[in-house]
């Protein structure tokens, strides 16, 4: 239910947009929000916490740039196979780092992303180092995929099915395994559930949506600097997650629409952009302090009565 | 049928044995109560026996099989659940959704099928909400089952958990102090539910305080007392045991002794 309206909002919106730039931002709020839907589902749901998810976004981004120019692959064929190495790379770091927890594993997933954003930079005969690297164009079934307007459709289509498969997860055995997990840990063991193997499988999904997200992120810009996964990168992903509502897939587009738009909004205020960014941040979270959406929804609730 | 065997368990946390050389035989179908002063290493012993902790020396044998080490959700999978003396609800759950949980075990579906919703999701989603429903009627919860966990009150949260393990469809329950903190109606609740499991089938093991409830519903007491065995018998024997008595409440607590044990 909350797929179709949110499709068809995507759908409708267009219709108010006065220039080609409008669906610039719809495309960035796209791609944030299918980042941060996947590090919900591990924060929010699940419980671990992590502060290197734009780890994972630089290896989609780097795929398809690396693949087409150096080993001549065609571009979805290295958005499929930068998935498939997050996920590897999720599945081999997680084994021993999620044994951790709180702060501890807080800090070694933020190293994990540190150490895959030096070897982005250091690589430079691969990435282009710090400069960067340009990406070339997404071609499907010899079509050249070009403009905001035709990104925004592939984009918000992704979303939306990212969206669905977030919904159907919560809604599912596993699902219900993971909210547990994050509750309490030593009762759903003697339920029989196996908690390390559950939230492995849901980081390794969480590096899935992350690294798709990065592919498309690089094939819209058409550059890349390891600043994509970068440590304040990772740090804008965990706001969007916490700003929009841990646990609410609903607030996780929420949260990208907050971080993405409001900058945009905020440049008519020049030197004080970041300054303002960081105060409203902080009254949101101060007035809002479980997340926008699930504050928002609670309201509702009590205003109702 | 001896559904657990515990042979001379110890464990020991920074020097001090918190359960020393204690050995149990559970039979299926029974009540099996332990009883003891704070401290004596009731719940230390549930916690061996539900795989929480490993014992330092001593074997364990659940429906004939050794699982001495075993880790929790193992020994849940093999037909083994408790509860917890401090609740370990899942709070940001429902009620109904809490005991969905307890499924879990029996539950058969690959995650790739749970992330594309896929008929045989749908199939089992329906059939775990039919069992926690039911769950959910044996323990007189079937009326909350949409509510939020948190709203429950105590005594319905400890009933909420007997639920949440029922729905795991255990041989051996577990019961860590269920009428802790419950008024007298709701033990008397908790009194009925233990009664109907025990005439399902299913063999149960309890931690008590509550002197009347244990020794009403057990077919058998074991008695710790600083992490050591100290008697095990029949309720009428370990009553009338007088190590018992003076273990259990001090030299000077024989009046109440008689009153609590009645």
């Amino acid at each position: 239910m909350p797929a179709i309206v949110i499709a068809a909002l995507i759908a409708i919106l267009p219709l108010l947009f006065p220039s080609a730039y409008y669906y610039r931002i719809g495309v960035l709020v796209f791609v944030f929000a299918l980042a941060v839907v996947g590090l919900n589902l591990l924060m929010g749901f699940a419980g671990p916490v992590s502060l290197g998810p734009a780890g994972f976004l630089g290896i989609g981004a780097y795929s398809v740039a690396i693949g087409p120019v150096h080993l001549g692959m065609p571009s979805w064929l290295c958005l499929l196979g930068g998935a498939l190495l997050s996920g590897a790379i999720a599945f081999l770091v997680g084994r021993p780092i999620l044994k951790l927890k709180g702060h501890y594993l807080a800090v070694a997933t933020l190293g994990l992303g540190l150490l895959l954003a030096i070897v982005l930079t250091n690589e430079a005969r691969w990435t282009g180092g710090p400069d960067g690297m340009s990406v070339p164009r997404l071609v499907l079934f010899g079509w050249s995929v070009r403009g905001a307007t035709t990104w925004y459709w592939i984009a918000g289509a992704t979303f939306v099915a990212g969206f669905v498969l977030a919904l159907n997860l919560m809604d599912s055995p596993t699902g219900r395994a993971l909210q547990a997990i994050h509750d309490s840990e030593i009762a759903a063991r003697v339920l029989g559930i196996d908690v390390a193997r559950k939230k492995l499988a849901i980081f390794v999904i969480s590096a899935i949506y992350a690294s798709v997200a990065g592919s498309f992120l690089a094939l819209f810009n058409g550059y890349i600097t390891p600043d994509a996964a970068g440590f304040l990168r990772s740090i804008e992903l965990v706001a969007m997650v916490v700003l929009g509502g841990m646990g609410s897939i609903v607030g996780s587009l929420v949260g990208a629409i907050v971080l993405v738009v409001l900058p945009q909004v905020l440049t008519v205020f020049h030197d004080y952009e970041q300054a303002l960014l960081g105060l409203i941040v902080m009254v949101f979270m101060i007035f809002l302090r479980r997340g926008i959406v699930p504050s928002l929804a609670v309201a509702l609730a009590g205003w109702r009565k | 049928m001896m559904i657990l065997e515990a042979e001379r368990l110890s464990v020991s946390f920074g020097g001090v044995r918190a359960v020393d050389e204690v050995s149990i035989a559970v039979e299926a179908g029974q009540v099996f109560s332990i009883i003891g002063p704070n401290g004596s290493g009731k719940t230390t012993l549930f916690n061996l026996v539900s795989g929480i902790y490993t014992p330092n020396h001593g074997s364990i044998r659940f429906a004939g099989e050794t699982v001495t080490g075993l880790e929790p959700d193992r020994l849940a999978r093999r037909g083994l659940s408790r509860t917890f003396q401090n609740l370990q609800i899942f709070l940001r759950m429902s009620v109904l959704e809490n005991v969905m949980v307890g499924h879990h075990r029996h539950e058969d579906t690959g995650i790739l099928a749970d992330l594309m919703h896929w008929p045989s999701v749908r199939r089992q989603n329906a059939a775990t909400r039919e069992v926690a429903l039911a769950a959910l009627a044996r323990v007189g919860l079937a009326d909350d089952a949409g509510q939020a966990s948190g709203s429950l009150s105590y005594g319905a949260l400890k009933r909420l958990e007997i639920a949440r393990a029922l729905a795991s469809d255990p041989k051996l329950l577990l019961l860590d102090e269920p009428a802790a903190g419950c008024n007298p109606v709701e033990t008397q609740e908790i009194d009925r539910v233990i009664r109907s499991l025990v005439r399902d089938g299913i063999t149960v093991m309890l931690v008590e305080h509550d002197m009347r409830l244990v020794m009403n519903i057990s077919d058998r007491v074991h008695v710790l007392a600083r992490g050591r065995t100290l008697a095990e018998g029949t309720p009428e024997e370990v009553r009338s045991n007088a190590a018992v008595i003076e273990a259990y409440l001090g030299d000077h607590g024989a009046k109440e002794a008689v009153r609590a044990f009645g």
